[in-house]
């Protein structure tokens, strides 16, 4: 009797839940005044009118949740481009959903809009993005390499104006544009709204998983096997650009989540998109979490972006885990 | 009397200028085992993925079990015919066993999850197909024969009433070929299925087809039983190249001067 095939990732799963909530637990007990273990539980459930309480649920929960949000975003995200583009180097800002948020974000830095129009700025720069891409490689027959060969022209073409608008932005101005550039967890202090995308984002993706299988095996074979294959290309392209400009618009262009936690995943559990997809949502989420308690930590009491931090962190833990899986194919 | 699977009628067909086909008639009944044969560039895989439904025709209507072709949903087409492709698969890596059990997909609830007999489908498909103990090996190390007869075995596990072949014996060594073509043959010439498989090889469709479409290139067509269409003077007009017919241990066997 053949056992699911899907059994064996079961228990990754256990311990990558574990991971998350011990990350979560991390994030809260660090900070400027560090909170024991054993108080961490009756502080969050119970107001003493302490410092510590306040320390945890006006500041540390709020963006430890944050960063829980949108690196779950980022990870599925990234796990629906790679599968859409059939490509492991895809990442969330392959197609330039970054790179619009970033233009109007930055343009809207240079001219003085308050705080308070970055996050809707940045959401309607990506979707504009978003919308030039689909209309630019819509025309005719939809076809993955050239959304794909377009959509980093677009990027390339975002980012030459990226370095325009930085070029002619007051000396004042350029650190403020600089964290949101390499992404920048401080000002989310929001956590509902990326957690609800999370929700969303991941129950979609995990009723998608079957057809994601079979997009992974061509497009061809898909449709041979009874997926509408265009109409699934058009959703994923939406649904991967919406999740993306949300966290982006949230957080700034976190890099490296979105492109290593899906190829962590597969690594340990190959490549069905049942496992993937949450597995994926999780050690996105814990390193995110993970990251940003460094980035406010580390050199304290300065803050460094966390998309520095992600990349410093997560280059080297690739780096391992991919020498031990080619080196156990041998 | 055994019904049509499939029929096929007044079907044009072509890519850019070239004609595949301009007025083709096909009845493929159930139990019955079609070849194409055809010169390189003839549209062979265009026709059998216009026949699946892949790719659109000009003209003319297909249908499966007298129902159109456009009638059904994807999921639906997918019970009824299944694709064998020439192209490799590329992408990310799974597991064998993982890929051969895509293969029940359209048979899956809306929650998409396999139940223990489709698990024991695939295993079956699997081991007759000669892969026994390779389900757990990635695909991207598997050898092109292998990966052919993973290809089968999906098909296998797929079910549908109708198989449509893009050169199965691909990648196989000559035993296998002769293995895996005798296995379709007895999986799919049985009541209520039907193959059609395009091939290279005349003395294999010869041996295992009893009907053949022979398809020149420029609209020009033949179809009817194997041994009344392979006769030395149609595969030397469809070849353009000079043939004499052989009799082998009493096979018929084509030579290519």
């Amino acid at each position: 009797m053949p056992r699911h095939p899907l059994r064996q990732s079961l228990p990754l799963l256990f311990l990558l839940m574990l991971l998350a909530v011990g990350s979560l637990g991390v994030s809260l007990m660090i900070g400027s005044i560090s909170i024991p273990a054993a108080d961490l539980w009756r502080l969050l459930w119970h107001d003493d009118g302490s410092v510590q309480y306040r320390i945890i649920h006006e500041l540390r929960l709020p963006r430890t949740l944050s960063a829980f949000g949108v690196g779950g975003v980022l990870a599925l995200a990234g796990v629906l481009m790679q599968a859409l583009l059939r490509n492991p180097l895809a990442d969330p800002y392959i197609l330039g959903v970054s790179g619009g948020a970033a233009v109007a974000v930055l343009g809207a830095m240079l001219v003085g809009l308050p705080l308070a129009w970055h996050a809707p700025m940045a959401f309607a720069g990506a979707v504009a993005s978003i919308a030039l891409l689909f209309t630019l490689a819509h025309h005719g027959n939809w076809n993955t390499s050239r959304l794909l060969l377009t959509g980093v022209v677009l990027a390339a073409g975002w980012s030459a104006l990226i370095s325009f608008v930085l070029s002619l932005s007051p000396p004042m101005q350029l650190p403020g544009m600089l964290f949101w550039l390499m992404g920048d967890l401080g000002d989310a202090l929001a956590p509902t709204l990326p957690l609800a995308i999370l929700l969303i984002g991941l129950l979609v993706s995990l009723w998608l998983s079957p057809a994601l299988n079979l997009a992974l095996l061509g497009s061809e074979r898909a449709a041979a096997l009874g997926v509408q294959i265009r109409h699934l290309h058009i959703f994923i392209y939406v649904l991967a650009s919406l999740l993306t400009a949300a966290a982006v618009s949230i957080a700034g262009a976190i890099g490296f989540i979105g492109l290593i936690a899906p190829h962590m995943l597969r690594l340990l559990a190959g490549s069905d998109h049942r496992i993937l997809v949450p597995g994926a949502v999780l050690i996105g989420a814990s390193l995110l979490v993970l990251a940003d308690t460094a980035a406010r930590t580390l050199i304290a009491p300065m803050q460094l972006p966390v998309g520095v931090l992600t990349a410093l962190f997560g280059v080297p833990v690739f780096l391992l885990l991919l020498h031990k899986s080619y080196g156990e194919q041998k | 009397m055994s019904r049509e699977l499939l029929q096929v009628e007044d079907l044009a067909l072509s890519i850019g200028d070239t004609c595949i086909t301009r007025r083709l008639d096909l009845r493929i009944e159930e139990g019955s085992c079609w070849g194409i044969l055809g010169p390189n560039g003839a549209g062979k895989t265009t026709l059998l993925h216009t026949l699946a439904g892949l790719h659109p025709a000009d003209a003319g209507h297909i249908r499966y079990e007298g129902k159109k072709l456009s009638a059904y949903s994807p999921k639906a087409l997918a019970k009824v015919r299944g694709v064998l492709f020439q192209t490799e698969p590329g992408g990310f890596p799974g597991t064998l066993f993982e890929t051969v059990l895509a293969g029940r997909h359209p048979h899956l609830g809306n929650l998409g999850w396999e139940s223990p007999a489709d698990l024991q489908l695939a295993a079956r498909m699997i081991e007759l197909t000669g892969l026994k103990g390779l389900e757990n090996r990635n695909t991207q190390t598997l050898s092109g024969g292998e990966r052919q007869r993973m290809e089968i075995a999906t098909l296998l596990t797929q079910q549908p009433r109708m198989a449509l072949l893009d050169e199965p014996s691909n990648h196989l060594d000559p035993g296998q070929q002769i293995i895996m073509l005798q296995l379709l043959r007895k999986h799919f010439s049985t009541t209520g299925r039907a193959l059609l498989m395009v091939l290279h090889d005349c003395n294999l469709a010869m041996r295992f087809c009893d009907h053949l479409l022979l398809l020149k290139g420029d609209g020009r067509y033949l179809a009817g039983p194997t041994q009344k269409l392979a006769t030395t003077g149609n595969l030397s007009w469809l070849y353009q190249h000079p043939v004499s017919l052989q009799q082998v241990d009493g096979n018929t066997c084509l030579y290519f001067q």
